[in-house]
């Protein structure tokens, strides 16, 4: 290392001499740093700044005079890397024989962490460095000449345009409504518009309820305080749509004005008819606390009380689960009446800016 | 060897580079630029390797993503899973679920080494995320986001930003159960947007939801346009940092004009090197050991469904903890209706990110402090502002903590309802208490000068440039101090550094560097 040094800090000839095949011996070139080539960010215009050392020396290192140390450092290093070798051939015998995962990560571990701690054991051992103070050289800002000047050559164009504040006028929405006018028909193609799409689920006059192999249910296979994810028919995968039948028994539920006749009543019990989909943000409320028939949501624990409209009781979820009117057909099959109303507490789900 | 002999090398290997650089230089006249690159000054100090970290897992991330990607199906196209002539998981037979879930299933348990590379990418990105995180932290606490460093600030944010989002469209990809229920709610908090979000959510979804245009299009946004802003932004960021060079802790020596560490080659290139091997084993080592985001426990996405104690990675888990923690209010009038997801899924967020964008601004206004700085704060020397970041700290924690209050609730056996309301109130009280003990603890630091954790107490030793040692009681008058023109870099002493302008050390005018032609 030090006879690089050597031979780069000799001091060479004022002017550079290139030879007959324009390459310039290295000794006789002059440096942009003098015989310093250590230059620590110093332009080498400039004077050596007062907060920079000059006698700072970084080509030292750990076992420059201690030649059994480095060598026991080599060593260290070679066993490093030796494992780096080994669980490289290993992962492979690893991935042949069943690639466990377990083995996988430990043979990826030690091969990366091997050569990691070998190349730092290196740095620290046997390569040049050290902490020294530089100069941050005075680029921070340019001088005020490039300023002024800058803003002249930029004064050229916005001159040119302000004498001209017409056409200026004009440009300025003419861009602006082509940016709109372009991006227009792409983003409106990108989905439909909502249109009335989010009032509606596939619940409508008549529309079987089924569970979610697909049997049609009828009101004597719901026990008392049993729950049950219906779907309209043929509908398992709209997302607005999934109802809980609860069948609350002789709780006392309380029958909301307008909906008298909107469960089923007999024998059985009672079922009551609620939308699933949560109306804080749409996750299906699927814990049932059948003590005190309470619906919680699982997402951010909104909890809904069934005996009372679904009306929350707790959590963010503002408004109640809508109440679907239920009837059975004349095979006694559970139907929906129609679809999901305002009566009924609908549209059903988490809020949206029309929904007033 | 002998001495002429090694010289003899020496001289050899230095023809050889020098006609290699030759070559390049003839081309590019890169010379005078590979010089300052090869002898530039990095910092030695532990807290920036943190970036350095952030970098490593990046590049893990975007190798073993590629080859997540030659697996993936980016489809919900409704399929059953069946035994194949390869691995299958049997709890799964006979299930409906989409081609993507299925194929991340095949993924794991069929391609041989998929599952480590799978498990590896997720645990980098969360390394990632927790270096970005703490590297965010180390600026706003030591002051490295003031001028001339404003817009790598904003960039940074940004990032964190993005990275964020990054994470959760990765996550949402294989189509699990807990993936299903974060897109719904996210559909949800989209289509909460006021005038424009339900347009905004069938836009994006191609409809209503789930609909089948949309992992396609998350597919695209994670592995394309994230991705791109991400790289994109992280060039902008080092290209500034490049130039503008590190900040600097102040110490004996330290001006804002000089910088402190070792110069990138060779040793610091061999380190940085090494440290990315580590960061790459260490990632590696858990994708063996600790399993992470077993999709095949979850089961697939159906819109009935949903299990408890679903939660976000943890660098999102402060926004599902503001939805838990908000009221059950919402806003109708005129036909009209905000909904409640809209306020803490997007109003505070908003807010909180407004504050954080404009902070070097109200930072300087604070401090009636508008010049340029090189060196850093200590934390205790600017009270106001560690207490403001503690504040936040706070508030995230409680956030964070408000996205587990099902998992936290069964394990404390405590009603989930009481959980909830307590940390509603420590929304309020724990930032509150951790502005005022942040605040009185550098106060008192700053008088005892004692290290916040290290004792005991006396005096700080300090390397010289040199590589000697000294200790110093007081530092205040300390003649090691430089006058830089900006007094004092407070390595110490009690200032009293309230809001308002009362520092006597930032009263006076910063001087611009002269600039001279
Ligand atoms: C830049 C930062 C990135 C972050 C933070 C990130 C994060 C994630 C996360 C958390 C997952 C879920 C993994 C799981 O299943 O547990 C994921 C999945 C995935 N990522 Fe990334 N990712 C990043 C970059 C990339 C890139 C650059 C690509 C491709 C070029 C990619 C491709 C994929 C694919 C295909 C999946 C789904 C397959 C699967 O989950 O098994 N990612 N990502
Ligand atoms: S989605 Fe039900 S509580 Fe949030």
């Amino acid at each position: 290392m030090s006879n690089i040094d050597d031979e780069l800090t000799h001091p060479g000839p004022a002017e550079t001499t290139a030879g007959a095949d324009g390459h310039v011996p290295a000794s006789s070139v002059r440096l942009p740093f003098g015989r310093n080539p250590r230059h620590f960010g110093i332009d080498p215009s400039d004077p050596w700044p007062a907060d920079v050392p000059m006698d700072q020396d970084d080509t030292h290192w750990r076992f420059e005079n201690d030649p059994k140390g480095a060598k026991r450092a080599e060593r260290r290093i070679a066993a490093c890397w030796t494992v780096t070798l080994l669980a490289s051939i290993a992962v492979c015998v690893v991935y042949v024989t069943g690639a466990n995962n377990q083995l996988a990560g430990l043979c990826y571990g030690l091969a990366f962490g091997g050569l990691g701690v070998g190349m730092i054991l290196w740095a620290r051992d046997l390569l040049p460095g050290h902490e020294v103070t530089a100069s941050r050289g005075h680029h921070e800002v340019s001088s005020e000449g490039y300023r002024v000047a800058v803003a002249e050559s930029f004064s050229r164009g916005t001159d040119a345009i302000a004498r001209r504040p017409f056409v200026f006028k004009i440009l300025a929405p003419a861009a602006g409504l082509l940016g709109l006018g372009t991006l227009f028909g792409p983003v409106a193609s990108l989905g439909p518009r909502p249109h009335t799409d989010l009032y509606k689920t596939k619940w409508g006059k008549g529309t079987r309820a089924v569970d979610q192999d697909g049997n049609p249910i009828k009101p004597t296979d719901l026990p008392v305080n049993g729950i049950l994810t219906v779907f309209p028919e043929g509908y398992m995968d709209d997302a607005l749509s999934p109802t809980l039948l609860i069948n609350v028994g002789d709780s006392d539920f309380k029958v909301q004005p307008q909906r008298a006749g909107w469960n089923l009543q007999g024998p059985y019990g009672n079922i009551v008819a609620f939308s699933k989909i949560c109306t804080h943000a749409a996750c299906p409320a699927s814990l049932y606390n059948v003590q005190r028939h309470q619906l919680i949501c699982p997402c951010h624990q909104s909890t809904f009380d069934v005996l009372d409209d679904c009306r929350p009781v707790f959590g963010p979820a503002p408004r109640s689960l809508a109440q679907l009117q239920i009837s059975t057909n004349s095979d006694g099959y559970i139907i929906s009446v129609s679809d999901y109303t305002r009566a009924g507490g609908g549209p059903v789900g988490p809020g949206f800016w029309n929904r007033g | 060897m002998s001495t002429t002999q090694e010289r003899a090398a020496a001289q050899k290997r230095f023809a050889l580079a020098k006609s290699g650089l030759d070559t390049v230089d003839e081309r590019f006249a890169s010379s005078k630029w590979l010089v300052s690159a090869l002898d530039k000054i990095f910092p030695d100090h532990w807290s920036f390797m943190v970036g350095e970290i952030a970098m490593d897992s990046l590049i893990i991330l975007i190798a073993t993503g590629i080859y997540l990607a030659l697996f993936y199906v980016p489809s919900s196209t409704d399929v059953v899973y069946a035994p194949t002539s390869g691995h299958v998981y049997l709890p799964l037979v006979g299930q409906h679920m989409s081609e993507a879930y299925q194929s991340v299933i095949n993924l794991s348990f069929d391609v041989r080494f998929g599952l480590i590379m799978r498990q590896a990418h997720h645990w980098a990105a969360l390394i990632f995320l927790a270096a970005v995180f703490f590297h965010m932290c180390r600026i706003f606490f030591t002051g490295a986001f003031r001028k001339p460093r404003e817009i790598n600030w904003i960039i940074g944010l940004a990032l964190w930003q993005i990275v964020s989002l990054e994470g959760f469209t990765g996550y949402s990809l294989p189509d699990d159960l807990l993936s299903g229920t974060g897109i719904r709610v996210i559909y949800s908090i989209v289509q909460s947007i006021p005038l424009v979000g339900t347009w905004l959510a069938y836009a994006l979804w191609g409809g209503r939801f789930p609909g089948s245009t949309f992992i396609p299009r998350l597919f695209v946004i994670h592995e394309f346009l994230f991705p791109l802003a991400i790289v994109g932004l992280l060039t902008a960021h080092l290209m500034i940092l490049w130039h503008q060079k590190h900040t600097d802790f102040p110490g004996p020596g330290k001006t804002e004009t000089n910088i402190r560490g070792s110069r990138v080659w060779p040793q610091y290139a061999m380190k940085a090197g090494g440290l990315m091997m580590l960061t790459a084993s260490v990632t590696f080592l858990l994708a063996g050991f600790v399993q992470i985001n077993p999709v095949w426990l979850y089961g697939p996405y159906t819109t009935y469904t949903v299990s408890a104690g679903s939660q976000p990675d943890w660098y999102l888990g402060w926004l599902d903890g503001s939805v838990r923690l908000w009221p059950h209010w919402e806003f109708r009038s005129f036909g009209h209706e905000i909904p409640n997801p809209f306020f803490p899924g997007l109003l505070i967020p908003s807010i909180l990110f407004g504050i954080m964008f404009a902070w070097p601004w109200i930072d300087k206004w604070i401090y009636k402090d508008y010049g340029p700085h090189n060196l850093l704060d200590r934390p205790r020397d600017k009270p106001f502002r560690t207490g403001v970041g503690v504040a936040a700290g706070m508030f995230f924690t409680d956030l964070t903590l408000a996205c587990a209050t099902d998992l936290l609730a069964n394990n404390l056996h405590v009603p989930f309802e009481r959980l909830i309301e307590v940390l509603q109130y420590g929304v309020f009280v724990g930032p509150i208490a951790g502005f005022v003990v942040a605040y009185w603890t550098c106060l008192h630091l700053q008088r005892t000068d004692a290290h916040p954790i290290r004792r005991p107490v006396g005096g700080i030793i300090y390397r010289t440039a040199s590589g000697g040692y000294h200790t110093v009681g007081d530092v205040h008058h300390d003649d090691h101090g430089h006058d830089d023109g900006h007094g004092d870099h407070g390595h110490g002493g009690p200032h009293s550094d309230t809001p308002g302008g009362q520092s006597p050390r930032h009263d006076a005018p910063t001087p611009e560097p002269v600039a001279g032609d």
